[in-house]
Order: structure tokens, then C-alpha cells, then sequence
């Protein structure tokens, strides 16, 4: 009874509470109101340490909202901290980060979706057998693929490029983005297929003209996935870049690591805000879109 | 949950069973290259060298299960799978029950759903590194929770997990739990939202309490979305490392090792790649180990469906 | 004519790469600190100064972080011109498969064989008999560094010894001064194990120990001292909750702390903080017992590349390294010592003279990195990050230590 349908999953479910007061009600908004103070603290203590200044900071509250407001913590994380020897902050990352990100979650998604589709309605003998390894994948530290994907990369002629970072992105990327298409296009009744089959419809025209028009809440779940986890990355965009294309996380790493005399938390937190800000405003913004895809992809199991 | 073993249902004209099915078959030629090149020939490779004496760059000098009789006489890893122990099943379970419970409650129809969504979600936007330092920060004694509550006139008051060597681990749950548990939430909502309004319709006549029903009837039908949760959660554990690198840096001392930790810094900073890929090979077992049942439990229990 | 073409031949390597063509040159390096950013861009100017550009790529958090990346992008063959890499013993693996540099030929016509001093260094660059790496600075890990103002405030005189200043530590906590800062990382905890070594149980035991690995004598009577005052430290930095090893210098520059054991790179914090050596900081090279230093320090590859005018512009970085104005610029601001004995390095403050006077001297030991292998240290790290921060018993730690010894390679 796991079938979802994508259109009629967005109303509640639950039995309707009573009440605007009962006791029920307190109690559960109260236990809201609680849990989501855990939740927003850091973010809290993020905010206002990044808008204060160092002298302020060593006085000790972190949770005081700033005495003095200032904005040089986020002027100097973005176009002045110094790394190594270049001080022009997170700026130069930030473009690298889009070129990276653009490319890497156009060839992962459309791959995985393709993989997806294959899987679900185009089953050939071993293909379950390819999945399984593929979810196997999923659980493998990154790390100690370091060196085989080198050797890889190095065989492709890829190393150091764009594209072998494209390419390693799509890699580690596809177990559980093929997870969700292969179980999204599952839940899409197999009716439709198997009418498209009979008027003689082939491999790829059922996968443009049918499949692909319904999946729009999966593609979102896999964008938002793909756009956290790449721009996140830090240890593959190192690697298999070089420092003319570092990511904006490398110059994060630079920033927080490399401390000056005294840890300058006001500009860590501003750094750490700013590479985060891609991520938070698409999760904020994509919101219920988000869930209504989670249903449809992830809930099949 | 029907499946198509073959789609191609009509009897084929050709011969050979390689061309059968043939476009997916390309189709699926990214899919079979990653799983057979990367992940079965990059594990047979980290699985090779592990029986090797390999020091900075990997070498074939054998040396057969020396490296795994050392990994295990290791006090670091022994503390390190221990650690990863606790903070696994610790982190497995919490993550269940609050995602669980944050999307029952989101789904009792309340006001400002979306807004409380979000919040819950938003940790996940961030990576690792960002959650260990914020959480460093507020856990840090002499600037953080401890050294407010003590400002507000209750001087004894001692909350500083991440300098204890006994408490340390908890002090990574708290930030874990922060940043994983929103997806698990949504992923659960969404599972809610799949339950026919009329299951609580029966169980509302059959006056079954609203606990009751959750427990009895909503959780056992939520069986797949549990497994989705799981396989989330337990491939995030096995991997834990960027939020020890970040928050703890393993410390005090060695108390917050975990194994991705060790392999890391045994092929890279000892440059030991031998003993590296034997503690990585280690918990690559694990993981078969457990995804063994996993994989039956979803392509066995589908045949008979 | 053939004499001109000669000379410019052998001295090729100083300006094979026409002027007109600016080459760019990527060097990876993990110096990010404020004194160590301060002493690469020496480098960088210099480098910039010659018409060619200097490619920076700074990789923040240390050798761990970084050496991953040096040498994954060294095997995939698409390497950087150049790198830090600590010498000793860590690139051998690299040479023998043939991925750096030979610089035999830069070495020969700078005359690095009589200009580098101790010679130490450049046989630890060396392999069958050919020179792949350029040392630029050498660094020595015992030192005791400790804050005037500290002592000040406690109406004590600063220490001129470690002895004194085991003394003198119960009277600094008295005045709500931590005696010693510690970051709670296993390398720096290993440092002060070395540091009080050297100190408590004297440079023989050391050398027996370190380099000839003699588990014996490390089981034995010497270095039963050396755990027990390791105990004594130990209770002197129970307090000490920083982490990275330039936020405990940061206690001693602000008086909160007593003192540090620290390498000499300390010094660069101070001299970014604008502190004056014996006003603001004392510093006791051989924690003030003994007058020896190691000899450890940094060093430049330069991978294998299959474009000639890379190449040429790699030797002639490499010969630049080590000319004698960088060399001072580097080392004033890096606060390490110079590779070559034949400058004029008058200009440095009181600790570097110091420094300067142990190695005229010929008080030096070859560092850890040169005796043992990254996998025996890591592993000695680890058991300090266990002594230093639980309650491990001197007896326990001694004979674990021993079992590594013996096992070590």
C-alpha cells in the first residue's frame, strides 16, 4: 500500500484534531516550538557571531544578539581572507563552484534517470544484480576510492579537467539518484506502458513522450540532492581539480583551517553562511515541491 | 508492486538473447560500467593491495594477513569500531524515532507546517564540515551553552561534552542528529501522506487510540519507507568522518575515532596504504554483511509480490 | 665562442626560460598561517620578480590534508611544478618510480654540496647519488617558549630551564595561570614528547632510541624518567582545551598561558603579533638543558613533467630557492633557520641567533621524519594523543612505546 500517486500526496493524512486549545494541541505544538529551538540555534549563533566584531566575541555570550552590528566579517569572507597568499577570499570559488556544479547535475541526473527508466520498465537479466552493486556502492567511504579513481582518471586522460570531476561526481552521485528514478518510475502504473509498447513505441520515445513529462517532482528531489551534495564537496573537488578551478569549499577549508594568531569565528561563520547560501536558499525555496518528490521517489523503497 | 520480468512480452524474432532488450541494454551501459568498473574493480583493487606491504604508492610485495593481524591488535581501531558502534545503533535508532515523530506530528493537519518543514530540513543543506564547527562552537565551554548558563547564576553547571573523553560521542550525536534527521522527517511525512484516510477512518471506528494506531497499524504499512530510512542513515554512519574531522578532530585524545578516520589517516598520513585498504576492506564487510538481508528482503520479498 | 655557450649551458637552468615567455608555475604548499603565508610570498615575489608568474595553491590543515592531494595528483599525471613536501623520508616511494625531478645538474652548477649546511639536509634530498629535492629551511622542534607577562603576573622570574619551570608551574596556577599550553593533537603531543626526550634523557638514549631503534633502551631506566616527567607535564596542560598548535602560542602571547613546547616556526606568531624576544618571549632551544636542535624542515619537489619549458622553469625556481636574498627573506619571516651556512643572517632576532649559534656549533640531530617512517611516527602519535589526554600510567605508556620501537621501520 506504498503506491503513491504524486498528485494526491500533499494533504494531511492524520486524524483532524479537535480543538485550537485542547490539551492535546499545547502539547503538540509546545514539543514543536521546542524541537525547532534545537534546530535553528546554530543558525542562530551563526547569524549573530558572524555580525560581530572580535572584541565582542571574546566576551562570551554567543546566543546575545550583537551589540554593535557590522558587516566586516562578511565583506572580509567574501573578497579579503587570505589564503596562502591570495587574499580575495571566497570570491574566486564561487564562479568555479557554478562551473562545476552546472554540468555535474545535468550528466548525473540525466544518466541516473536513464538508469532509472531501464531499470524499472526495461529489466534484462543482471540488471538487479548491477543495482544491488550499485547500493553496495553507496556505502563505500569515498576516501578509499581515492586512488582507484585516480589510476581511472589518469587512464581516460581526464585528471585535473572539469570533466574528470564531472565525471566522478556522476559517478558517486548515481547509487541513490538511480535508487529514487528507478523506484519513481515503478509507481508509474504500468498501463501506460504497456499501451505505449502495443502502439509500437520504442525504448526512448516512451521514455521523452511519457515518462520523462511525469517525472517532474523526482527531477526536483534529484536536483536539490545533487546541487547540496556537489556544492558541499570538498575532498573530490581538491583532488581532481587544480587550484585555478578550486571550489568555493576549498577556499572554506582554507579560510577556517588556516588560523591567523586568534580563530576569527565572526569571519569563519560569514565563510561558512555564505558557502552554504546556494544549498539553503533552494532548500527554502523548493520547500513542499521537495517533499511531494520524496514521496513519490524514496517511499517505494 | 507488480514487476515486469521481461517487458518485451511478445514472442522475438531474433536469435540471440544479447540483442533482446538491446537499447536498454545501451542504456544502461553508464549504470553497469560505474558499478563494474569503479565499484567491483576499485573494492577487488583496495581488497588486493590490502594482503600487500603497501607504503606510499601501491605496490604488490605480499604479505598476506599481516596488515589484518595488525589492524587488529590496533588499540585505535579497536576504539574506533567501538565508537561507531555507539554512535551507530545511537544514531540509527534516535533518527527512526524523531523523524518519525516530527512527521507525525507535522501531519495532524497543524498550522504553519511548511515553516516547521523547513526548519527541520534546512540542516541537511549543510554540509558536514558546517555542522561539526557550528556545534564545536556552541559546545565550546568557555564561549558556548555552558558558559551562558553559568552567566545566568548557575555556576556549576557543567555541559562540555566535546573535552570528555567519555561523553565525546555524544556530543557528534547531537550534531548528527541535527543535520540528518530532517530528511529521514520528510521522507516519513511523505510515507504519511500515502496512508488512505481511511485506515484512520476504520481505526476511529474501531475506537483504537491515536499512539495505538501508529505503532499497530501505520508503522508495519510503512514498511518500505523504513528501509529507504535505513539504507539513508546506516550508508551515512559507515561513511561518519567530515563531522569528526570537523568537530572533534578525534579528540580528546583518541576518544572519537571512527574507522572511515583511521583508513583515512593510515593511507595518507602514515602512508600505509597496505594497512589503509585492510581497515577499509574491514568495513566493506560489515557492509555486505548487512545489506546481504537488505537485498533479499527487497528483491526476494518482490518476486513472490 | 664555445666557452660563452658553455657557461650559459651550465648555467642553463638560471635562464633557460627565454624572459619574453612568462611561465606559470603551480606550487602547492600547506603554509597558511599568518607568519608562514607571510614568509611564501618571499617565495612568490621572487619568483614573480623574474618575469614568470607563481601559481599559488594553498591547501589549509596541514601535511595530513595535503599530502593526499600532492600525491594523488602527482600518480594521476597531471602534477603540479612544484611542492612541499617535508624531506626525510616520505617522497622516496615517489623517486624510485620515477615521478620527480632529477636536479642533479641545478645542484651541481649552484654547488650545493658545499653550500648546504648541515649536509644532512642534502642527503636526505638524495638518492643513489642524484638530488631531487631543494631544502629551504630547517626547523627545529625543541624549544620552550614562555610568556613574560605570565610570569609577571605572578611576581616570578621567567624560568631559564625546563626544571624551573616544572618549579615554578605550581606557583603560576596559584595566580589562575595555566602552566603549559597544549593543542590536543597527537603530532604536537608527540613534539613535546620529543622535546622533554631530548631533554630528560639526553641526546644518547635519543640517538640509540630514534635512530638505531633499540627497544631495549627504550624500556629501559632513561626513558622510565622521561614518562615520569611526561606525567609531570601532562598535569601542568590538564587544563589546556585549545586544539590547532598556533592557538596554544596564542596563550602564551597573551599571558594566559606559562609556556608552550613548540617547534621554531612559534616564532613567526610572535613576530606577526609584534612581540619582542626577551621582553615579551623567552625562548630555550634544548628546552634550556641541552645546546641541540634537530634538524628537521621543509623542502620542494619538483614532479616530472613532459613539457621542456616547464622543466627549465622548475630548475630555475629550484635554483632560486635556495639563493642566498630569498633564502633570508624566507627565513626572517618563517622564523626557521637558513640551508646554507654562507649568509649573512644578522638581521634576525635573539632566537634565531640562538638558533644560528647551536648550528654554527655543530649541536644537531637528524629529525624524526629522517629516522623513522610516516607509519611508525603516526603510530607513536597516536599513543601520545591516548597518554596526553587520558590517564595512562607511565609504565603503560613506556611499554607500548618499546613494542613500537621494536616493530618500527
Amino acid at each position: 500500500m506504498a503506491d503513491i500517486t504524486p498528485g494526491l500526496s500533499d494533504g494531511p493524512r492524520g486524524p483532524k484534531p479537535k480543538k485550537a486549545f485542547s490539551r492535546a494541541n499545547i502539547i503538540l505544538y509546545g514539543t514543536l516550538i521546542m524541537v525547532s529551538i534545537y534546530y535553528l540555534l546554530p543558525l542562530y549563533v551563526m547569524i549573530m557571531t558572524s555580525l560581530k566584531g572580535m572584541p565582542e566575541i571574546r566576551m562570551g555570550n554567543v546566543f546575545g544578539p550583537p551589540m554593535e552590528i557590522t558587516f566586516e566579517p562578511w565583506v572580509k569572507a567574501w573578497s579579503q581572507a587570505c589564503t596562502g597568499i591570495n587574499c580575495d577570499g571566497l570570491s574566486r570559488g564561487f564562479g568555479n563552484s557554478v562551473r562545476i556544479l552546472i554540468p555535474s547535475v545535468l550528466l548525473s541526473i540525466t544518466i541516473a534517470s536513464v538508469n532509472g527508466y531501464a531499470l524499472s520498465n526495461w529489466k534484462f537479466k543482471g540488471s538487479e544484480v548491477f543495482f544491488t552493486i550499485l547500493i553496495i556502492g553507496a556505502f563505500i567511504p569515498y576516501q578509499t576510492m581515492l586512488y582507484p579513481i585516480v589510476i581511472l582518471l589518469r587512464e581516460l586522460g581526464l585528471m585535473g579537467s572539469i570533466g574528470g570531476l564531472v565525471l566522478v561526481h556522476t559517478i558517486f552521485g548515481m547509487p541513490i539518484l538511480t535508487l529514487l528514478f528507478r523506484n519513481y518510475f515503478a509507481s508509474i502504473p504500468q498501463e501506460l506502458f504497456k499501451a505505449a509498447r502495443v502502439d509500437g513505441a520504442g525504448f526512448w520515445q516512451i521514455y521523452f513522450q511519457i515518462m520523462l513529462p511525469m517525472a517532474l517532482p523526482i527531477f526536483v528531489v534529484a536536483i536539490i540532492l545533487q546541487v547540496t551534495g556537489i556544492w558541499n564537496d570538498f575532498l573530490f573537488g581538491v583532488i581532481y581539480t587544480k587550484p585555478a578551478t578550486y571550489p568555493m569549499t576549498v577556499q572554506l577549508n582554507n579560510i577556517v583551517n588556516s588560523v591567523q594568531g586568534i580563530k576569527e569565528y565572526n569571519v569563519n561563520m560569514a565563510a561558512t553562511l555564505l558557502t552554504g547560501l546556494v544549498p539553503l536558499i533552494i532548500y527554502f525555496a523548493s520547500g513542499k515541491l521537495f517533499v511531494r518528490g520524496i514521496a513519490a521517489g524514496a517511499v517505494k523503497g | 508492486m507488480t514487476v515486469i520480468s521481461d517487458p518485451l512480452m511478445h514472442p522475438t524474432k531474433r536469435p540471440r538473447r544479447l540483442f533482446k532488450n538491446l537499447m536498454a541494454k545501451l542504456a544502461s551501459i553508464p549504470m553497469i560500467l560505474t558499478a563494474v568498473v569503479v565499484f567491483v574493480g576499485g573494492t577487488a583493487w583496495t581488497v588486493l593491495y590490502s594482503f600487500t606491504g603497501s607504503r606510499m604508492l601501491p605496490k604488490t610485495n605480499w604479505v598476506g594477513l599481516d596488515q589484518y593481524e595488525r589492524l587488529w591488535s590496533s588499540d585505535r581501531w579497536i576504539i574506533s569500531i567501538t565508537n561507531l558502534g555507539i554512535y551507530g545503533s545511537c544514531s540509527l535508532v534516535l533518527t527512526l524515532v524523531i523523524g518519525f515523530s516530527l512527521a507525525a506530528c507535522l501531519d495532524r493537519k497543524i498550522r504553519f507546517e511548511s515553516a516547521f518543514r523547513s526548519i527541520f530540513l534546512y540542516p541537511f543543506a549543510l554540509s558536514f564540515v558546517v555542522t561539526g564547527l557550528a556545534w564545536q562552537w556552541i559546545l565550546n565551554p568557555d564561549f558556548g551553552l555552558q558558559s551562558v548558563v553559568r552567566g545566568w547564576g548557575w555556576e556549576s553547571f557543567v555541559f562540555n561534552p566535546l573535552n570528555d573523553a567519555n561523553t565525546v560521542i555524544y556530543g557528534l550525536l547531537i550534531a548528527g542528529l541535527w543535520q540528518g534527521t530532517g530528511l529521514i522527517m520528510c521522507i516519513m511525512l511523505a510515507g504519511l501522506r500515502g496512508i488512505d484516510e481511511d485506515i484512520w477512518k476504520a481505526t476511529r471506528v474501531d475506537g483504537i487510540g491515536t499512539i495505538k494506531t501508529y505503532i499497530v497499524v501505520i508503522i508495519p504499512m510503512m514498511r518500505p519507507v523504513f528501509i529507504t530510512s535505513l539504507v539513508l542513515i546506516a550508508s551515512g554512519i559507515i561513511k561518519l568522518y567530515d563531522l569528526v574531522v570537523a568537530q572533534t578532530g578525534g579528540g580528546p585524545g583518541l576518544a572519537s575515532e571512527v574507522p572511515a578516520k583511521y583508513v583515512i589517516e593510515y593511507m595518507f598520513r602514515a602512508q600505509n596504504l597496505g594497512q589503509g585498504f585492510a581497515a577499509s576492506t574491514m568495513m566493506l564487510c560489515s557492509v555486505v554483511v548487512i545489506m546481504i538481508p537488505w537485498a533479499y528482503l527487497e528483491f526476494g520479498g518482490r518476486k513472490r509480490g | 665562442m664555445s666557452k660563452i655557450l658553455k657557461s650559459l649551458l651550465v648555467g642553463s637552468a638560471l635562464v633557460a626560460a627565454p624572459a619574453s615567455q612568462a611561465i606559470e608555475l603551480e606550487v602547492t604548499h600547506w603554509w597558511t598561517s599568518g607568519g608562514e603565508a607571510a614568509a611564501v610570498s618571499k617565495f612568490a615575489d621572487a619568483w614573480n620578480a623574474t618575469g614568470n608568474s607563481w601559481l599559488d595553491g594553498a591547501i589549509a590543515g596541514s601535511g595530513g590534508t595535503a599530502r593526499p592531494i600532492i600525491i594523488s595528483r602527482i600518480l594521476g599525471g597531471d602534477p603540479m611544478a612544484a611542492t612541499q613536501l617535508n624531506h626525510g623520508r616520505q617522497a622516496e616511494e615517489l623517486i624510485e618510480a620515477g615521478l620527480l625531478l632529477d636536479l642533479s645538474d641545478v645542484a651541481e652548477a649552484g654547488g650545493w654540496a658545499d653550500i648546504v649546511n648541515p649536509s644532512a639536509l642534502l642527503e636526505s634530498c638524495t638518492l643513489d647519488g642524484k638530488i631531487y629535492c631543494v631544502p629551504v629551511n630547517i626547523h627545529s622542534a625543541q624549544w620552550l617558549w614562555l610568556s613574560h607577562a605570565a610570569y609577571e603576573n605572578a611576581g616570578l622570574d621567567v624560568p631559564n630551564d625546563w626544571n624551573e619551570f616544572v618549579g615554578s608551574a605550581g606557583a603560576l596556577q596559584a595566580a589562575g595561570t595555566l602552566p603549559l599550553a597544549m593543542g590536543q593533537q597527537g603530532w604536537q603531543q608527540n613534539l613535546a614528547f620529543g622535546a622533554i626526550t631530548i631533554a630528560v634523557a639526553g641526546t644518547e638514549a635519543w640517538r640509540e632510541v630514534t635512530v638505531n631503534k633499540n627497544a631495549e633502551v627504550a624500556a629501559g631506566p632513561e626513558y622510565t624518567a622521561v614518562f615520569e616527567a611526561m606525567v609531570d607535564a601532562r598535569k601542568l596542560a590538564s587544563e589546556s582545551n585549545v586544539q590547532d598548535w598556533n592557538q596554544a602560542t596564542n596563550m602564551v602571547i597573551t599571558g594566559t598561558a606559562g609556556g608552550q613546547l613548540m617547534g621554531d616556526w612559534a616564532q613567526g606568531e610572535f613576530a606577526v603579533a609584534g612581540q619582542v624576544e626577551g621582553v615579551d618571549y623567552s625562548c630555550l632551544p634544548g628546552l634550556g638543558l641541552n645546546d641541540i636542535l634537530d634538524t628537521g624542515g621543509d623542502a620542494f619537489y619538483f614532479p616530472v613533467n613532459d613539457d621542456p619549458a616547464i622543466t627549465a622553469a622548475q630548475k630555475e625556481l629550484a635554483a632560486l630557492l635556495i639563493s642566498p636574498e630569498v633564502q633570508v627573506s624566507f627565513n626572517l619571516a618563517k622564523g626557521s633557520l637558513p640551508v646554507r651556512g654562507d649568509i649573512d643572517m644578522s638581521s634576525a632576532n635573539g632566537c634565531m641567533q640562538k638558533g644560528l649559534k647551536i648550528l654554527a656549533n655543530g649541536g644537531i640531530l637528524p629529525s624524526g621524519d629522517q629516522s623513522l617512517s610516516a607509519d611508525t611516527q603516526t603510530q607513536i602519535e597516536d599513543l601520545m594523543a591516548q597518554f596526553w589526554s587520558g590517564d595512562m600510567s607511565a609504565a603503560d605508556a613506556q611499554d607500548d612505546y618499546a613494542q613500537l620501537i621494536k616493530k618500527a621501520d
